[in-house]
């Protein structure tokens, strides 16, 4: 039992509510960021930092009769089995098992940004031009999901105007994304539908509470391409092999340790009785 | 080289040289601790790790498993006669494992909260394992270069104390250098889609094991021709050309794993066709690892200081820094939208640790019974230290 968010391509209009309720509710500030300068018109560069959890990307697809405006809400995924949560030294992320959202605590956290490197969709950001910087990033509005009695859902979900972004438990949006799929390819007489049939985040690096249904290919609009395996497998595998390591390691050393003292002593005697 | 050999009569150069360096390198600190880091590093939220975790921790490391390896090779493995060696290559790493605390120092963004690793474990961290590794070993190096201080000193009770613990110490001091070498691999199999196919294996932990024994005695000889030069202390031949054959015996192993591991992959094909990644597969592997293999088991090339130091320097430069840097750095993923070459006060912060780190070996092997000690047991330094006014 977890939440999550569906991102509907198709219906989402591209204006950036979702980015405004995020900043006003999180108290952002509203600044111009040198690394998002725009060029070449609206496709911009946009990009997460410490002071913007979301931002709505556009890309323009294909050319003449097949051209179209693609838009993607990037946001922190908060995974299933989140590569940040693994990563961290002291624990300061963690997903919530109850809400699904993976929160940062900065009571706990040393700075060291493996969370940054870890993360697949390269999300958590770093505050780089203070002294004492924190990681920042989306929080999924927990602070609302844990009002949830009151029914608040995330800041930016509430914000959307064309329902492009919905929330619930995320196994009924899975359920509800394959249904929209299915029931646009019913509709279309050609059997296509509106959508690519690809559900992303249902099951990428073992599954996220964000998924994504479009008109493209999700890959389009610079979203990573990832396997179903989770990041945090081969790591984990490797940190549960260390006590084993350790103690092999340990007998190893002290059998070969007696072993060739042993032989130099022999070979000692022999060298004396030669002598002798 | 030849002229190095009296260094009485020439100007010191090369003091100056890393003193200036060296106080560069404070300077630079002073605006990264007033400004933050944003103001003297080119890191950002696309690269969040830079030259200080390649170079200095990710190299550091790797260039400081002479501590481990001659310490086995000698004390456990009882090959005697590379007992002269041990004591240079353990200052030598503990002045790596040095320099690598205090280049995590800076690159943490908050240090002063260090301690915070303690009361919070999280036990699933390949980077928590890292971080006690290099507590714990740094303090088993300090231990293990204590005896050099105390002989000096003249300190009875403590040498014998230290070497009643000697063997035990050093054993631990393998379990958990090797520990820490494994536990950099295991930090990068977290990258999965990042660090390009060409590197990325679930073995990556077991490889750097492997390749960190090897660049043990690599180090040793690289660092004995430079010391010898600088200091006229000679390391016979023997152990020169049986160190090399060390080093080329598990790169052999190492070769055979890395093309095994891809093999098992089904991804053999990408050497000839992952362009232009194979291009930096082929100098690493073919230049720093069979190379070097071939280098090593020629006898005109054991036969001559020059030939073991050029096929030690392949091996260090680019079968494993550039190993390193190439999974930490060069084909590692970088966040859309973002570039990444670092600032000229990191790179005066790497060089200048390490010029730091240098002239502190220099006093070192001036002051302390490094390279003119034979028994650690016992203490020498009585006869020793006249020895070395005599040399200098």
């Amino acid at each position: 039992m977890a939440y999550g968010v569906l991102f509907d391509g198709t219906r989402c209009i591209g204006c950036r509510a979702c980015s405004v309720a995020c900043k006003s509710w999180n108290e952002n500030s509203a600044k111009v960021e040198k690394k998002t300068s725009v060029e070449g018109g609206i496709q911009g560069k946009a990009v997460v930092s410490s002071d913007t959890f979301t931002f709505m990307r556009y890309r323009e697809i294909g050319e003449g009769d097949d051209f179209k405006w693609a838009f993607a809400k990037i946001q922190c995924m908060h995974c299933l089995k989140p590569g940040c949560e693994t990563a961290c030294i002291v624990g300061a992320l963690h997903r919530n098992k109850e809400t699904g959202a993976v929160t940062y605590d900065q009571g706990k956290c040393i700075g060291c940004r493996y969370c940054m490197v870890a993360c697949p969709f390269g999300i958590p950001t770093y505050q780089w031009e203070d002294r004492t910087p924190w990681i920042r990033k989306c929080t999924f509005c927990s602070d609302r999901l844990n009002e949830a009695e009151n029914g608040m859902a995330p800041a930016c979900v509430t914000a959307c105007p064309t329902r492009a972004l919905q929330f619930g438990e995320r196994d009924e949006l899975i359920e509800e994304a394959h249904k929209r799929i299915e029931e646009s390819k019913a509709a279309d007489p050609a059997g296509v539908g509106k959508y690519i049939d690809h559900v992303y985040g249902e099951k990428e690096v073992g599954g996220t509470a964000w998924m994504y249904i479009s008109s493209v290919d999700m890959t389009e609009l610079d979203l990573p391409w990832l396997s179903e395996e989770p990041v945090t497998k081969n790591a984990r595998t490797a940190m549960s092999l260390l006590p084993y390591y350790a103690t092999g390691m340990l007998a190893l050393m002290v059998g070969i340790y007696f072993i060739t003292k042993r032989r130099q002593k022999i070979a000692a005697g022999k060298h004396e009785e030669k002598k002798g | 080289m030849k002229e190095m050999i009296e260094p009485k009569a020439k100007f010191p150069w090369g003091t100056l040289i890393l003193s200036a360096l060296a106080f560069l390198c404070a300077g630079v600190l002073v605006q990264r601790y007033v400004f933050g880091l944003g103001a003297m590093t080119n890191m950002s939220d696309g690269r969040g790790w830079g030259l200080w975790i390649s170079f200095d921790l990710y190299c550091g490391v790797a260039l400081a498993a002479g501590g481990f390896t001659l310490a086995a090779i000698v004390h456990i493995f009882h090959m005697e006669k590379y007992h002269p060696v041990v004591r240079p290559a353990i200052l030598t790493a503990f002045l790596g494992y040095l320099l690598v605390v205090l280049a995590l120092l800076v690159d943490l963004g908050q240090p002063w909260y260090i301690w915070r690793m303690i009361f919070n474990p999280n036990i699933h961290s390949p980077l928590y394992e890292v971080g006690w590794c290099v507590m714990l070993y740094t303090a088993v190096l300090a231990l293990e270069l204590s005896p050099a201080v105390f002989e000096r000193l003249h300190w009875r009770i403590p040498l014998k104390i230290i070497g009643f613990i000697q063997i035990p110490l050093i054993i631990a001091g393998i379990v958990i250098s090797t520990g820490h070498q494994n536990s950099l691999g295991s930090m990068l199999l977290i990258m999965t889609h990042s660090i390009d196919p060409l590197w990325y294996t679930p073995i990556i932990p077991a490889l750097f094991f492997v390749s960190a024994m090897a660049v043990g005695p690599a180090m040793v000889v690289f660092e004995g021709t430079l010391s010898g030069a600088v200091f006229g202390h000679k390391i016979s031949r023997e152990v020169f050309t049986g160190l090399g054959r060390i080093t080329s015996g598990i790169l052999v192993v190492y070769l055979i794993m890395r093309l095994a591991d891809l093999a098992v992959a089904g991804q053999l094909d990408m050497l000839f066709n992952r362009y232009p990644q194979n291009i930096y597969w082929w100098i690493e592997v073919g230049g720093g690892v069979i190379l070097p293999i071939i280098l090593f088991n020629i006898p005109k090339v054991q036969q001559s200081s020059k030939g073991m130091f050029i096929a030690a320097v392949l091996y260090i430069v680019l079968g494993l820094s550039l190993n390193r840097f190439i999974m930490s750095s060069i084909w590692l993923v970088i966040r859309p939208g973002y570039t990444y070459f670092p600032s000229w006060q990191e790179f005066a912060v790497s060089i200048g640790l390490v010029a730091w780190a240098l002239m502190m070996f220099q006093i070192a092997v001036r002051l302390l019974p490094i390279t003119k000690h034979h028994d650690e047991g016992e203490s020498k330094s009585e006869h020793s230290a006249p020895e070395a006014a005599a040399a200098s």
